[in-house]
């Protein structure tokens, strides 16, 4: 059997029988074209108002191919001294995203009960609590190390308390959501063999949620250490300064290997505590 | 005692030792880590400082430093009474004018830098995406290329295009977009990965190219996916936007910088407060506009 073919006189006669389905009505085409000129016209009116112009690209193309040209080959330290400061940097952003995400985690675990529903039974609290949460939230990392270099001076310190206060707002949240979503059944078991509310929360909801816990700052562990590693660049410590005292002073080759190492640590970072959830915790949904 | 009960007994004592080891192990590693990150980053650190009456005195850091810090930010607190609210929130607001450009540059930038992320992160996606991809070359290079994006945080990006295109809003919309790009081109190529590949074939069997695939096949599956990960990116960068000035890339940041180096205390909580507002505003739009498209495609 031949395929059969449609010709031209065919695909006019199904054009005339079903014109939606060859193109749409007009009044959509004219708002999807009204959402595009919208939208182009914002984008052309943002190039002008920022001063955009071919030539100032192609200048900056030009300065971007030098600066490129420098990473390979990438700066190797010969001296001990200036690889073990390197070092330093990087040990220190790690710890400080380590410091960090467990002091955060400390003080959120408590507060973390006051937001979930099924813990706390009193509405208004609970609202202002987890408004609380959102408050701390909305400070960045950066805007926190800024203000805690002024209470606590130039390095690490600001970058762990910084990290800590935003991590409290951030677990908080999270482990308050991690409650919420236990299932009432065990809680009920302890209740109904006498156990006290203190109890039912120790014996059936705990147990539920610990590996979640875990999961969720480990993730936050992460994210800690790859915004950690900008945090130097306010002079928090950590990697960031010597890499922003690096392109300050114009040492490209030196810059970009300090870059590399940054993805090589966040890449063993990621791998490792990848591991440790697939041996000890499981999954959590929420990944992001 | 029955045998079944010794061998219960038996096995739930070496069942508790064992938990009761790793307990112990697992505490001992973290106590190891926090001393020595603790030590790394001057946790304990203990220095002088003046008292008030002139001597030097031995002080924890942090103890020194809270009541610094309480003082900083009352510092930050303007003063507002009842009576004269209108000329105190002048006064608090006084330079509104510099602010509301500032602020309109710092939502235009994250704008422009979601568009050209969208755009970078669109594309790249499909060759990303482990059913989708071309070849092994392909997504092993467009996959490095999305990490290595995503992975450099946008205030590198900054310094580095502060110095190529110079100081102002197109260094900082190149920064963000590229970062935006390695961090969506992740989120969409998971989304290209979960799509049914059946309508794909279908595209082929027509004797449709790769292209074809992609444009029939996957995207109309995503698209919904896409816009929803693409308003969240949004609120993200509009964050972001409004500190990358601080290394010169334009936008509010950089008044946050001469807020804080000529000690305008009451400046920098306006700032905060403006800030605080905008986010939160484009939070609540977008997910009305997030929702709107889910509850569209749920119905569809």
């Amino acid at each position: 059997m031949t395929p059969k073919t449609v010709t031209a006189a065919e695909i006019a006669a199904a054009r005339a029988a079903h014109p939606l389905a060859f193109r749409a009505p007009l009044n959509v085409r004219l708002r999807r074209a009204a959402l595009w000129t919208g939208f182009a016209l914002l984008y052309c009116w943002c190039l002008y108002d920022f001063d955009v112009s071919p030539a100032r690209i192609w200048e900056g193309l030009g300065r971007l191919g030098r600066v490129l040209s420098f990473m390979f080959p990438p700066h190797v330290w010969t001296e001990w001294r200036e690889f073990s400061e390197i070092l330093k940097g990087l040990g220190e952003t790690l710890s400080m995203a380590f410091l960090g995400t467990l002091l955060g985690a400390v003080i959120a675990f408590p507060l973390c009960f006051l937001g979930a529903k099924n813990i706390n039974r009193l509405p208004i609290l609970r609202f202002t609590v987890r408004r609380g949460f959102d408050i701390i939230r909305a400070f960045e990392t950066l805007i926190l190390a800024l203000i805690f270099i002024r209470a606590f001076g130039l390095g690490p310190l600001a970058g762990v308390l910084a990290i800590a206060v935003g991590e409290i707002g951030v677990l908080a949240k999270l482990y308050a959501e991690a409650i919420e979503n236990t299932s009432t059944k065990p809680v009920d078991g302890v209740v109904a063999s006498g156990g006290s509310r203190t109890q039912s929360i120790r014996f059936a909801v705990l147990p539920q949620v610990w590996p979640v816990l875990l999961s969720i700052t480990l993730y936050n562990f992460e994210s800690n250490v790859r915004s950690g590693t900008i945090l130097g660049i306010v002079g928090a410590g950590g990697i960031g300064f010597l890499l922003a005292d690096r392109i300050g002073a114009y040492r490209w080759d030196e810059a970009w290997s300090i870059i590399f190492l940054i993805i090589a640590m966040v890449y063993l970072i990621d791998w490792l505590s990848g591991l440790i959830r697939a041996r000890f915790i499981g999954t959590w949904e929420g990944a992001r | 005692m029955s045998a079944a009960l010794l061998a219960f007994e038996r096995d739930y004592s070496v069942q508790r030792r064992r938990s009761r080891l790793t307990f112990l192990a697992v505490t001992g590693v973290m106590l190891a880590l926090f001393l020595l990150s603790a030590h790394a980053s001057n946790f304990f650190l203990v220095t002088q400082v003046t008292l008030a009456d002139g001597s030097r005195a031995e002080r924890w850091v942090i103890g020194a430093g809270l009541p610094r810090l309480g003082e900083y930010i009352s510092k930050t607190i303007p003063e507002l009474s009842w009576a004269t609210l209108g000329s105190d929130l002048a006064d608090w607001f006084g330079r509104w004018r510099i602010w509301a450009v500032l602020l309109l540059e710092t939502v235009l930038i994250a704008f422009m830098a979601t568009v050209l992320g969208v755009i970078g992160g669109f594309v790249l996606s499909f060759p990303a995406a482990r059913n989708l991809s071309p070849n092994r070359w392909v997504l092993w290079l467009s996959r490095r290329y999305l990490e290595i994006a995503r992975t450099v945080p946008e205030l590198v990006f900054a310094l580095i295009f502060v110095f190529c295109f110079g100081i102002g809003p197109l260094a900082g919309v190149l920064a963000i977009g590229l970062h935006t790009a390695g961090a969506l081109g992740k989120l969409y190529s998971e989304a290209n990965e979960n799509i049914d590949m059946r309508p794909l074939d279908g595209v082929k069997a027509a004797g449709g190219s790769w292209f074809d695939m992609i444009r029939y096949g996957a995207v109309p599956q995503v698209l919904p996916n896409v816009l929803s990960y693409t308003l969240l990116r949004f609120e993200i960068n509009v964050r972001a936007s409004s500190i990358i000035g601080y290394v010169g890339a334009g936008g509010l940041g950089q008044e946050f910088r001469t807020a804080m180096s000529y000690q305008e205390y009451t400046d920098l909580s306006a700032l905060f407060i403006i800030i605080l507002v905008t986010v939160t505003v484009i939070d609540r739009l977008s997910e009305m506009l997030r929702h709107r498209v889910i509850g569209l495609e749920a119905r569809a």
